[in-house]
C-alpha cells in the first residue's frame, strides 16, 4: 500500500512538474507578448464565455477542414490541364437537403449552451456590492452608492505625456502604457458586484476583458451588469465605444482585493471623503 | 442578335457610334448627358475606381499611424476623421457604385434589353454621386474638421461634429437618393424589359442577385435617410429623438441605423455572390449547381437580413428576450449562406477547371468569404460577442467579408467582363500578379487583426498598448502592400482599354448567356430587337 502510495505521489509530482514547466513556458516573457487568444479570465462568466468561444471556434475549424478540403480537392483533381472532362449534372436534391439540415442542427447545438450562459449573464439579482459607473469624455467615475465614496479615474500622467503627438517619449518605456489610471476601481474578491453603467455626455462602453464584461454607458439610461472576481489582482480594460477625441485614452483599471484589504481601503476612502467635506466652508 | 450591333461592329471605336466627339467640351458633354447604359456603367465603374484610391489612401493613413505605439502622424481627431470617412467613402463611394456599374453594363445585356428602362433617371442617379462624394470629402477641410464619430454616426457623439455636420447629412441624403433611383431603375428594367422567353427562373444569377439587392435598397435606404434627418432636426430644430434629456433615446438611432445597416451588408455582398455565380460555372465548364436553390437562398438571406439588425447592439443593454431572438435569427443566416458556399463547391466538382484571373479571384472569394462567415458565426454567439464587440476581431470579420468578399467579387467581375467592354483581352500575366499580391496582402493585413481583437485591442483607437505592436506592424505592412498592388489593377485596365489581343464574342470557352452573343466590344446599342431565348 505504502509503496503504491509513494509511486502514485511520485507520478503526481512528475505530472505537476511537467505542468509547471509548460506553465512556465506559457508564462515566460518571450511568449507573454504574443497573445493570440481570448483570455480565460478571472470570473465564472469569463470562463463560460471562453469555453463557448473555444467551442464555436472548434466547430468552425472542423467545418472549415471539410469545406476547404472539398474545395482544394476539386481544384487539384478537376483541372482541365490534368485532363478533367466536365460532368453535366446541375443539381441533386438529396445532397441539397442534407447540407441544409446538418448546419441547422449544428446551429441549434451551439445555441443551447450559448443561451444558458446568456441567461446567467443577465441575472443581476443578489448583488453584494453596487457601484455606479459613469462614462465621461474622457474619464470614468465610480460611485460606491451605498458607502458615499465617489471618485474619477483618469489616464495616468506618464501615459498621458507619452501619448501626445510626437512626444519624444518611447511608449515601450512607460509601464502599462495607456492601461494605467490615477485611481483604480477597487472591489473585494469573491463578491458579486453589480455595476450600474451610464454615460454623462456621449455613449462609452465599460470593458474589462478578463471579467467578460462589456456594457455600453448610455446617457439617460442605466444598464445593469455584474461580475464576481475569483482571483485577487489588478485587471485592465479600455473604453470600447468610440466616444470622441480621447476614446483611446480612458482606460479602466480594477483592483481586486481580499475582503479585509477592501474594508481597509473603503474606510480610508470614507474618512478622506469626510475630511474633504469638512474642509469645505 | 440585333442588326444595330452588327452595323456598328465595323467601326474602329464602337463608343463613337457615328458622333465621335472632338474637343474637351463636347467630350465632357457626351459623358454628362449620356443616357446609354454602357456609358453610365463605365462612369460608375470609373468613379468607383477613383474612390477606391481615395478611401484606400485614408486607410493607409490609419495603418501608418497604427504601425507602432505612440502618435506619429495624426492627432486623435484626424485619426477618427480618417476611419470615419474611409468607411463612408468605401461603402457609399466605392463598393456600391462598383456594383451599380456592373448592373448598368450587364443587366440589359443579360436579359436581352436594349437599355435600362429609365435612361434619364439613370444619368441622374450617377451624376448625384460625384457631387455627394465631393461634399463628403470636402468636409475634411471645414472648421472643426470632417465627421469623426464613426461611419455609424451614433448620437450623441456625431452631434458634436463641427461645421461638417449638415454637409455629412446632406451627402448621405444624396448618396441615398442615388442608390434609390438606381434600385428603382434596376427593378423596372428587370421586370419589364426581359426579352420574350426570358422567364424569371431563366435569368442569370447576377441579374437575380441584383433584383433582390434592389428591393433591399428600396427597403433600407429610406430608413437611413429618415435616421440622419432625425439627427439633423435634433441638432438644428430642437427635436429630441435621440436625447434622453428631451425624452428621446440615443439607442433608437442605433436601431434605425442597423435596420438600414444590416441589409446594407447584403446589398454589398449579394451582387458579388451574383458575379461569383457567373464566373465559377464559366471556368468550371459546368452549369451552376442548384440554380433554383441559389435563387431561394439569396432571397432568404435578403429576408433574414431584415430581422437581425440588433446583433450589432448586444452590448447596449437589450432585454434578454431580444438578445436571444437576434442571436437565433443571426445564426439561421448561416444556413442559406452555407447552401451558397456548398453549391459553388459542387459547381467546381467534376468540372474542367482553368485558372484565369477572374476564376482566381472567385476561388479566393470562396475561401476567404467563408472565413469571414465563420467569424460571423462566432460573433452571433451573444456571450462571446460581448467580448468581440467593438474590438479588432470585428474589424477583421467585416473586412474579410467586404474585401476578399465584395471587393474580390468586383475584381472577378472586372476581369471577367473587361474583354466584353473593351474588345481586348487584358494582360493575363499582370492580372495574375495583381491577384497573387492582393490575395497574399489581404491576409497579411486582416488575419492578424483577429488576434489583436481577441487579445483585447478595441477598434477605432489611434494608439495602443505596446503588447499589440507586433500584429499591428504586420497588419500595416500588409495594408501598404495591398494598397500598392492595386496600381497594377489600374495599369491592367488602362492597358486593356487601349489595346491588346482582340477578344471574341464569347471571350471565354465556357461562357454562356446573352452577353456573350454580342460582339466584343459590346456595341453602343445592343438588342434593339429582342434576341431569341432558347
Amino acid at each position: 500500500m505504502t509503496t503504491i502510495g509513494f509511486s502514485a505521489d511520485r507520478a503526481r509530482g512528475r505530472a505537476l512538474g511537467l505542468l509547471g514547466t509548460l506553465a512556465c513556458l506559457a508564462g515566460s516573457p518571450a511568449w507573454a507578448d504574443y497573445k493570440l487568444n481570448m483570455p480565460e479570465g478571472v470570473t465564472t462568466t469569463s470562463h463560460e464565455v471562453y469555453d463557448l468561444h473555444m467551442l464555436v471556434l472548434g466547430v468552425c475549424t472542423l467545418i472549415a477542414i471539410g469545406v476547404y478540403g472539398a474545395m482544394i480537392y476539386a481544384i487539384v483533381k478537376f483541372r482541365k490541364s490534368a485532363g478533367a472532362k466536365p460532368a453535366k449534372f446541375s443539381h441533386n436534391t438529396t445532397i441539397e437537403v442534407v447540407w441544409t439540415v446538418i448546419p441547422a442542427v449544428i446551429l441549434v447545438a451551439l445555441a443551447i449552451p450559448a443561451a444558458e450562459t446568456l441567461i446567467r449573464m443577465n441575472d443581476t439579482r443578489n448583488a453584494q456590492l453596487t457601484i455606479k459607473v459613469t462614462g465621461y469624455q474622457w474619464r470614468w467615475q465610480y460611485d460606491y452608492i451605498d458607502d458615499g465614496v465617489k471618485f474619477f479615474s483618469v489616464l495616468d500622467r506618464k501615459s498621458n505625456a507619452a501619448r501626445q503627438l510626437n512626444s519624444g517619449i518611447d511608449p515601450n518605456t512607460v509601464e502599462n502604457y495607456l492601461l494605467e489610471v490615477d485611481k483604480p476601481m477597487v472591489v473585494p474578491v469573491n463578491t458579486k458586484v453589480r455595476l450600474l453603467v451610464t454615460g454623462a455626455d456621449v455613449i462609452h462602453s465599460w470593458w474589462v476583458p478578463v471579467f467578460a464584461v462589456k456594457q455600453d454607458a448610455i446617457p439617460g439610461f442605466i444598464n445593469e451588469v455584474w461580475f464576481t472576481a475569483r482571483e485577487e489582482g489588478t485587471y485592465r480594460g479600455q473604453c470600447a465605444e468610440l466616444c470622441g477625441m480621447d476614446h483611446g485614452f480612458m482606460p479602466i483599471v480594477v483592483r481586486v482585493l481580499s475582503r479585509t484589504e477592501y474594508d481597509t481601503w473603503l474606510a480610508s476612502q470614507k474618512s478622506a471623503a469626510q475630511t474633504s467635506q469638512n474642509a469645505q466652508p | 442578335m440585333s442588326t444595330t450591333a452588327f452595323d456598328t461592329h465595323g467601326h474602329g471605336h464602337d463608343h463613337a457610334h457615328g458622333h465621335k466627339p472632338t474637343g474637351l467640351v463636347p467630350w465632357l458633354l457626351r459623358w454628362v448627358t449620356t443616357t446609354n447604359h454602357k456609358d453610365i456603367g463605365t462612369l460608375y465603374l470609373s468613379f468607383s475606381l477613383l474612390m477606391f484610391f481615395v478611401g484606400g489612401a485614408m486607410a493607409l493613413m490609419v495603418r501608418a499611424e497604427l504601425f507602432q505605439p505612440g502618435l506619429q502622424f495624426l492627432n486623435p481627431v484626424r485619426f477618427n476623421q480618417m476611419t470615419t470617412v474611409h468607411a463612408l467613402v468605401m461603402v457609399f463611394g466605392m463598393i456600391m457604385p462598383a456594383f451599380a456599374g456592373f448592373a448598368n453594363w450587364m443587366i440589359p445585356l443579360q436579359i436581352g434589353a436594349p437599355d435600362m428602362a429609365l435612361p434619364r433617371l439613370n444619368n441622374w442617379s450617377f451624376w448625384l454621386l460625384p457631387f455627394a462624394a465631393t461634399l463628403l470629402i470636402l468636409t475634411l477641410f471645414l472648421p472643426g474638421g470632417g465627421p469623426a464619430g464613426g461611419w455609424t454616426m451614433y448620437p450623441p457623439l456625431i452631434l458634436q461634429t463641427g461645421d461638417a455636420f449638415p454637409f455629412l447629412i446632406f451627402a448621405v441624403h444624396l448618396l441615398g437618393v442615388s442608390s434609390i433611383l438606381a434600385a428603382i431603375n434596376i427593378i423596372v428594367t428587370i421586370m419589364n424589359l426581359r426579352a420574350p422567353g426570358m422567364t424569371l427562373l431563366k435569368m442569370p444569377m447576377f441579374t437575380w442577385t441584383w433584383l433582390i439587392t434592389a428591393y433591399l435598397l428600396l427597403l433600407a435606404m429610406p430608413v437611413l435617410a429618415g435616421g440622419v434627418t432625425m439627427l439633423l432636426t435634433d441638432r438644428f430644430f430642437g427635436t429630441s429623438f435621440f436625447s434622453a434629456a428631451g425624452g428621446g433615446d440615443p439607442v433608437l438611432f442605433q436601431h434605425i441605423f442597423w435596420f438600414f445597416g444590416h441589409p446594407e451588408v447584403y446589398i454589398i455582398i449579394l451582387p458579388a455572390f451574383g458575379i461569383i455565380s457567373e464566373v465559377i460555372p464559366t471556368f468550371s465548364r459546368k452549369p451552376l449547381f442548384g440554380y433554383a436553390a441559389m435563387v431561394y437562398a439569396t432571397a432568404s438571406i435578403a429576408f433574414l437580413s431584415l430581422v437581425v439588425w440588433a446583433h450589432h447592439m448586444f452590448t447596449t443593454g437589450m432585454p434578454l428576450a431580444g438578445q436571444l431572438f437576434f442571436m437565433l435569427t443571426t445564426m439561421i443566416i448561416a444556413v442559406p449562406t452555407g447552401v451558397k458556399i456548398f453549391n459553388w463547391t459542387a459547381t467546381l466538382w467534376k468540372g474542367s477547371l482553368t485558372f484565369e484571373t477572374p476564376m482566381l479571384f472567385a476561388l479566393a472569394f470562396l475561401f476567404l468569404f467563408t472565413l469571414g462567415g465563420f467569424s460571423g458565426l462566432m460573433l452571433a454567439i451573444v456571450p462571446a460577442d460581448i467580448q468581440y464587440q467593438d474590438t479588432y476581431f470585428v474589424v477583421a470579420h467585416f473586412h474579410y467579408v467586404l474585401v476578399p468578399g465584395a471587393l474580390f467579387g468586383a475584381f472577378a467581375g472586372t476581369y471577367y467582363w473587361l474583354p466584353k467592354w473593351t474588345g481586348h483581352m487584358y494582360d493575363e500575366k499582370l492580372g495574375k500578379l495583381h491577384f497573387w499580391l492582393t490575395a497574399i496582402f489581404v491576409n497579411v493585413t486582416f488575419f492578424p487583426q483577429h488576434f489583436l481583437g481577441l487579445a483585447g485591442m478595441p477598434r477605432r483607437i489611434p494608439d495602443y498598448s505596446p503588447q499589440f505592436t507586433d500584429f499591428n506592424m504586420i497588419s500595416s505592412i500588409g495594408a501598404f502592400g495591398l494598397g500598392f498592388a492595386q496600381l497594377i489593377f489600374v495599369y491592367v485596365i488602362i492597358k486593356c482599354a487601349r489595346g491588346g489581343p482582340k477578344a471574341t464574342a464569347q471571350v471565354w470557352e465556357g461562357a454562356h448567356g446573352l452577353e456573350w452573343t454580342v460582339p466584343s466590344p459590346a456595341p453602343h446599342h445592343t438588342f434593339s430587337e429582342p434576341p431569341e431565348i432558347k
